[in-house]
């Protein structure tokens, strides 16, 4: 679609001089990617969305849940159980029909990343585990797509633009010249465990749009090289340099068959996006386009009879779960532990293939908060 | 010879303050090492150093009256 001067959809910032109708077209242009349509993601969409990116790519293979709500500010309370990536793309289109959005319901990993980001231009990384953030960044070196990286830990978050060529900056810096190696399980907390404020994603999401339109466009100055912290207690913002490394190249895999091969999700024992909280699997219940499977051992109780469901104990899953002809698979045990392992099994067997879950908290707490 | 030391994200759990001052250390490796003596807990801990706002990978020294920051990895979105 040509971009039509004038339109009165962006007049209030093609008033800007600075961007004026040539910046329109240039974001018109753009095709830029959003990996995680969560806290970060939210936002980031919003106001991409807004300013008339022209092709605005969406991944997340998560489903809306209430405990996403206080930040993730695309989704209503009607959306938990929805995939984030098709709601986002609904909600999306609504918001401006002008502009071209693709939803990849899927989890990024190292088959399908290389794929999904050469179609783009600018990729932004709102990710909530290592694993993805090593991978999206060394799928950007390898790709040598310009990368906005975003994350957040309390009240406390980073933002920086990784991987972008300029004169002053021949050899661009990446997420691995600040943190060469992933950290290993349990070494950092997630929002989960640490708790997050809902604004914070708001503002750190937002920034992250800003810079994406500020490389766009080629106004101010983009956050090249330069880690920016913000604290929202006390609103310090510190900023640092980044000198891209010389050994940092020999921590990313030397080419694309390389990286395919690589485990990432090994490599920084991320496992939680694997699972759903009850609400979520209320809605897959009635949904019922998925096959449950009980990962107990055949005699433990209690015996489930709320919903259809079939019984393979965790020992034997993965030789016995080909007899699922459905997409997608949810796993539940008594606590939400094996039914966890068993979803990591099977995953790493079907990959993109089938979608697997995991109740977190496992049935008995499920069948108490039923009770209750 | 006194450095200003800024600590961010889950590190103050740690240490317990976001800002220290140190003195008496002439490099990176002997402020680390001092600090580590203090905080055991930092030994395992994975962080960034940047000196006078620019990351820092090897030994470097520290000029009097700079800050030394140490960023942790944050992964939540």
């Amino acid at each position: 679609m040509a971009y039509k001067q004038g339109n009165p959809r962006y007049q209030r910032q093609t008033a800007l001089k600075e961007l004026g109708d040539q910046g329109q077209e240039k974001l018109q242009d753009a095709k830029v990617l959003v990996i995680g349509a969560g806290g970060l993601g939210s936002p980031a969409l919003q106001y991409l969305a807004g300013a008339g990116i022209g092709t605005l790519g969406i991944v997340d293979h998560d489903l809306v849940s209430l405990s996403n709500l206080h930040r993730q500010t695309l989704y209503s309370a009607d959306d938990t159980g929805l995939s984030k990536a098709l709601r986002a793309q609904e909600i999306l289109a609504a918001l401006n029909p002008e502009i071209d959005i693709i939803s990849y319901n899927e989890m990024l990993n190292s088959s399908n990343a290389l794929n999904i980001i050469s179609g783009f231009g600018i990729i932004l990384d709102g990710t909530d585990n290592f694993a993805s953030r090593y991978l999206i960044n060394d799928a950007c070196v390898l790709l040598n797509k310009p990368l906005v990286y975003g994350a957040i830990s309390r009240f406390e978050g980073q933002i920086a633009v990784f991987n972008q060529l300029t004169n002053d900056t021949p050899v661009p810096a990446n997420y691995r010249d600040l943190f060469p190696d992933p950290p290993g399980e349990g070494e950092i907390l997630n929002c989960e465990e640490a708790g997050v404020l809902g604004t914070l994603p708001g503002i750190i999401g937002t920034m992250m749009a800003n810079e994406a339109i500020k490389l766009i466009t080629g106004i101010g100055k983009p956050l090249i090289n330069t880690l920016m912290t913000y604290n929202s207690l006390n609103n310090l913002m510190y900023e640092m340099e980044i000198q891209a490394a010389e050994h940092t190249r020999s921590l990313i895999p030397a080419d694309q068959t390389e990286f395919r091969n690589t485990d990432y999700e090994w490599l920084c024992s991320s496992r939680s996006e694997l699972e759903v909280d009850r609400v979520s699997f209320d809605r897959l219940i009635n949904d019922k386009s998925a096959t449950f499977i009980d990962v107990r051992e055949p005699d433990e109780m209690p015996f489930i009879t709320e919903f259809d469901h079939i019984k393979i104990p965790l020992g034997e899953i993965l030789e016995n779960a080909a007899v699922v002809d459905t997409e997608t698979i949810v796993l539940f045990c008594q606590s939400g532990i094996r039914s966890l392992t068993a979803a990591g099994a099977l995953t790493e067997k079907y990959g993109n293939s089938k979608k697997v879950y995991s109740l977190r908290g496992g049935i008995l707490n499920w069948k108490n908060l039923k009770r209750s | 010879m006194q450095v200003k030391v800024l600590i961010f994200g889950q590190l103050t759990d740690i240490t317990g303050l976001s800002e220290l001052l140190v003195t008496d250390v002439s490099t990176s490796n002997e402020l680390i090492e001092s600090l580590t003596g203090k905080y055991p807990e930092l030994a395992t801990a994975k962080y960034v150093v940047a000196l006078d706002k620019k990351v820092i990978s090897q030994e470097t020294q520290l000029p009097d009256n700079s800050t030394v920051a140490l960023l942790p990895p944050f992964s939540g979105g």
